[in-house]
């Protein structure tokens, strides 16, 4: 069962922050498309941190430089620094230590990206008070077998980089395939940060 | 010999004899040797599309198919390579060679010194990870290939495949690290000396000359064989497969073999007792004990490395306790440090070491896809 929330819009968003021949580490890969897209549009050189077998070969089989390690016991194994970006695409709500994977993704990367998804959008909201927790076609799961643990809205996240050091660089709002510049907390369901350390 | 579709079929071996002398790393010189080898598949016009099998501790040249109809078992990875298997021989021409010091056809201890006429037996030299190497080179060199589409080894092999990427980096595109380890930990150079002390100290042992007194150590090889055995098992698959099952449901109150695991260490100790050289396995072992690409921490692995080139898939077993996980994370930090392309797998299986020798689904599937890529970024 992936976290994943069933989109690729944030892989356009995360690739234009992107250099090109960037040194990359994505962390919770998955079947590595977005370090091959990566690849492809912008020559980027990494590796993917993966724990599933099955995506272990999804990556093998595509040429994705993939290390098979549960990302919850940090990076050992990665030197300071060592890498231009860290990406963690779409698993941070999934993490048990968010604290200590924010920390590890700004030891081993000079920039880290997170996309997370919103739990501040309006549409949950509305389940909220309707006396429900949210279930949508991004986040599909029932309370019971969500492997989502850690969700936030986009207000808790920035506060939470407010308080562990961690300086937000930029950050873009989506709606499904669409960009939100208006009260994104209520109408973005996605959103991409880049960000360092302070 | 039950031939499948995806079977190599009948092969037979080939010998070729070298005599351009060779300088180990001892510093001892053979002035000549023959090396014996088999091939699997056709080698392509450009000859791009080999790939070199490198053997473990009691490992061989005979790596797929049958010597003949009537053989009972194929060659001993065969699960892996065959027509259509994860190391295909449609696509790929795969060598399978005995190593130096060998026992089944390459020179070694058991062959006849052509200076004395007698089997060189304690007079054959000590050989290292990286003389087998240098021959393996040479092979290659004979066969007209200047580089190898992939070395892959599980386990000893692994070793020469990191090491081939170390010494020979522009002949390799590809190197598959099962099972393997940058150098033995003091555990495992321990078991290793037990095994050899069990061979040492055998009466028949005659000082590694046993050949000219009609004898074998076979009392000593049978130990070191039995010791072996357990450390390439783990000790849930032993308590699974024999547990504390009798022979006879009651205690004898004696010293023959009533438990099944006695019964069956026993049966594979006499089994290799039969069919290896003393002497071959004390050199394994040996070559095992030696290779350490940081020359005794002189530089790190990380640099030691430096000079690879090759891309890399390095896999592990999580019951392997004889060369762990840890072993293989060693080897994969080394070259993320150099910012090489490797991938790393660490598979769950019950079977301890020898997981690298078994048709464990997802280990074949992670071996086919890795080498599908690879076929298809090299044009094959």
């Amino acid at each position: 069962m992936s976290p994943s929330i069933n989109t690729r819009a944030d892989f356009a968003a995360i690739a234009r922050w992107v250099k090109a021949d960037a040194n990359v580490l994505d962390l919770g890969c998955g079947d590595g498309s977005l370090l091959k897209y990566l690849k492809e549009t912008r020559n980027a050189h990494g590796y993917g941190i993966e724990i599933a077998d099955a995506n272990i070969i999804a990556c093998v089989e595509k040429g994705v430089n993939v290390i098979q390690m549960n990302l919850e016991a940090g990076l050992s194994g990665f030197e300071p620094q060592s890498f231009d970006l860290v990406i963690l695409s779409q698993t941070l709500q999934a993490m048990h230590n968010i604290e200590l994977v924010v920390k590890e993704i700004l030891r081993v990367g000079r920039q880290g990206i997170v996309t997370i998804p919103n739990f501040g959008y309006w549409r949950r909201r509305i389940q909220i008070i309707r006396g429900r927790m949210p279930v949508s076609k991004d986040l599909p799961y029932q309370w019971y077998d969500t492997p989502n643990i850690h969700l936030c809205t986009f207000t808790d996240f920035e506060t939470f980089c407010r308080d562990h050091g961690v300086r937000i660089l930029e950050r873009h709002v989506m709606c499904g395939e669409s960009a939100v510049s208006v009260l994104p907390n209520l109408f973005g369901s996605l959103a991409v940060y880049r960000f360092e350390k302070m | 010999m039950h031939l499948q579709p995806d079977s190599v079929g009948v092969v037979t071996p080939q010998t070729l004899h070298f005599d351009t002398p060779i300088t180990l790393k001892s510093g001892a010189v053979l002035d000549a040797y023959d090396l014996v080898y088999e091939t699997y598949g056709t080698l392509n016009a450009d000859k791009s599309n080999a790939i070199l099998i490198c053997h473990a501790l009691s490992g061989n040249h005979h790596v797929a198919g049958f010597h003949s109809a009537e053989e009972k078992r194929p060659g001993w990875w065969d699960n892996m390579i065959g027509p259509g298997k994860p190391v295909d021989t449609t696509r790929f021409f795969v060598i399978g060679l005995n190593n130096l010091g060998g026992c089944h056809g390459s020179t070694g201890p058991s062959s006849i010194d052509p200076k004395t006429g007698k089997p060189y037996g304690a007079a054959f030299p000590i050989v290292t990870v990286e003389d087998w190497v240098e021959t393996q080179v040479r092979l290659a060199d004979r066969l007209g290939i200047a580089t190898f589409a992939a070395v892959i080894g599980g386990s000893l092999g692994g070793m020469q495949a990191l090491s081939w990427s170390i010494l020979h980096p522009q002949r390799m595109r590809h190197a598959l690290v099962i099972a393997s380890a940058p150098g033995l930990t003091a555990q495992n150079i321990g078991f290793n000396d037990v095994a050899r002390q069990a061979i040492l100290t055998d009466p028949d042992f005659h000082g590694g000359d046993f050949y000219a007194h009609g004898v074998v150590p076979r009392r000593g090889l049978r130990l070191a064989r039995m010791l072996g055995h357990i450390t390439y098992l783990s000790d849930d698959v032993m308590g699974e497969k024999f547990g504390r099952i009798l022979k006879n449901d009651v205690f004898q109150f004696g010293y023959g073999v009533e438990f099944e695991v006695e019964s069956y260490l026993r049966y594979q100790g006499d089994k290799f007792a039969d069919s290896f050289d003393a002497n071959t396995y004390l050199l394994m072992t040996k070559a095992l004990d030696y290779f350490d690409p940081t020359h005794h921490h002189r530089i790190s692995l990380s640099e030691a490395l430096k000079p690879a080139q090759a891309e890399f898939l390095v896999v592990s077993f999580t019951s392997d306790w004889r060369f762990a996980p840890s072993r293989s994370r060693e080897i994969v930090k080394a070259l993320l440090d150099n910012d090489r392309n490797v991938s790393y797998a660490e598979i769950t299986a019950a079977h301890g070491h020898d997981t690298f020798l078994m048709p464990d689904p997802h280990y074949l599937s992670l071996v086919r896809a890795y080498l599908n890529n690879a076929a298809k970024g090299m044009g094959l």
